[in-house]
């Protein structure tokens, strides 16, 4: 319960900022590195889930694994 | 049943990994087809089987996936050799999804199913991505939850279900122009039928020849874990990147594990892509393992899943990829052909190799090498 107060406080919080004005502090124009394929978080998405699969089949560890988020905004 | 506790969380990697090859936040993942061969060798055990993994958008609005997944098992792995006898078996898995962009916020729904002679397992996941500050911020929510059905060999009358539930967030942030970080958590909670009902713990038993003997493992009904992660990669100043990763694992049966992940990826010409990594992890055993028990029913849980155990591995990954596909061909805008070469090394402080020997509980510790192969072509459309 804890835990999904906190985390409801930090959507309000990025909800909040995302309403103002935040300048981006590298823009679009400068992004050409990030977008170079080589930055992808993942670049074979099928490669990465059988590997991710290999892994969990062998390790207790679990979750947290996926390179989440959406990339950059490289546009 | 080799990939019980597996199947369950195949699903989450496979669509993080999809939204996360865009690098533009709020553009739906490129028209894309995957086909590869998978193949893993070590312990054993050998799986291999095929896996074709197609993406097609639609009015730049709505991008559809689907996946066909194989693993074909032949097993003699230690288990196996100590109690059982060694076995054949296919696991077939079907994946769905749906992404839907709106402004910049992408929208996404799918379903799996697994089936196998003694296991199987639906999934159904939701998730939220949204973009901020300027896109130099991207936030993503997801949710995944899992019905499950445990069969037996030889019992038709077996079949106990588990439930799972996944809530993950994760975020991706762009720090300078050659620097992009990212973070996620993930809570996974299970209940139900958690063991495998194949496998056996061992206890001393003085009236064995051996000086043991074997009953059937008890884990708990509940578990529940949380795993949290950063990760960053930087681009060089010449046209290469470097990357790293580190994550927290731990969980209710008092299993915590570390990993950390280097690598390295460079181009060569227009064509070529190599990359190389090293990844490390251990971890720490399960409070109600052991892999001898003093006596039968010593504990209500007991378990000697060497995967519960404490133990170390290293890692090292090898990929090449060459693009022979750059000219528009019928439909097919690119492709390329893709070798990854992961080799893989296990060494266990507390799991015993029995078939090699020796008085109970000094028989050698046990370890393996595993190579992880896998061969595939890609096609952009």
């Amino acid at each position: 319960m804890r835990m999904l107060r906190a985390l409801l406080l930090l959507l309000l919080a990025l909800g909040a900022a995302a309403c103002g004005h935040v300048e981006p502090w590298v823009k679009p124009y400068e992004r050409d590195r990030l977008a170079d394929p080589i930055m992808a978080w993942g670049r074979d998405p099928v490669s990465i889930a059988y590997l991710s699969h290999v892994r969990d089949a062998r390790e207790g560890s679990r979750g947290a694994s996926g390179a989440a988020g959406g990339g950059c905004g490289c546009n | 049943m080799l990939m019980l506790r597996v199947r369950l969380f195949a699903l989450l990697p496979l669509l993080a990994a999809g939204l996360a090859t865009s690098v533009h936040a709020t553009v739906l993942p490129e028209d894309r087809a995957d086909v590869l061969w998978h193949r893993y060798s070590g312990g054993g055990v050998t799986i291999e089987g095929p896996s074709v993994l197609v993406r097609k958008g639609f009015a730049e609005r709505v991008s559809i996936s689907a996946n066909y997944y194989v693993d074909m098992v032949s097993s003699a792995s230690v288990d196996v050799m100590t109690t059982a006898s060694p076995y054949e078996e296919k696991r077939t898995q079907y994946s769905v999804g749906a992404d839907y962009v709106r402004g910049k916020t992408i929208y996404s729904l799918g379903y799996t199913n697994s089936d196998e002679p003694d296991y199987v397992a639906d999934t159904a996941y939701g998730t939220i991505s949204q973009d901020l500050f300027g896109d130099l911020t991207t936030i993503t929510l997801g949710y995944q939850r899992g019905w499950n059905t445990v069969g037996k060999r030889g019992d038709p009358a077996f079949h106990p279900r588990t439930d799972t539930r996944n809530y993950q967030i994760g975020l991706s942030q762009i720090i300078t122009k050659n620097l992009i970080l990212g973070a996620s958590y993930e809570a996974i909670t299970d209940e139900g039928f958690l063991n495998n009902p194949y496998r056996s713990v061992r206890y001393v038993d003085p009236t064995s020849g051996t000086g043991f003997s074997f009953e059937a493992e008890r884990y708990p009904r509940t578990h529940t874990s949380n795993a949290a992660a950063v990760r960053a990669r930087y681009h060089l100043p010449m046209r290469a990147a470097v990357y790293g990763e580190y994550r927290f694992y731990t969980d209710t049966w008092k299993v915590r594990g570390h990993t950390a992940q280097i690598g390295y990826t460079y181009p060569w010409k227009d064509d070529w892509l190599f990359d190389v990594n090293y990844r490390y992890y251990t971890q720490t055993q399960a409070d109600f393992y052991s892999d001898l028990f003093p006596r039968q029913n010593f504990a209500n849980f007991l378990a000697r899943d060497k995967e519960l155990s404490t133990f170390k591995s290293h890692a090292i990954g090898l990929e090449a990829s060459y693009r022979f596909l750059k000219k528009n061909w019928y439909y097919l805008h690119e492709g390329t052909v893709n070798l990854h070469w992961d080799i893989m090394r296990f060494d266990y402080d507390n799991f015993r190799n029995i078939p090699a020997g020796g008085p109970p509980g000094q028989e050698p510790l046990y370890g393996f090498t595993a190579n992880v192969t896998q061969v595939f072509f890609s096609f952009w459309f």
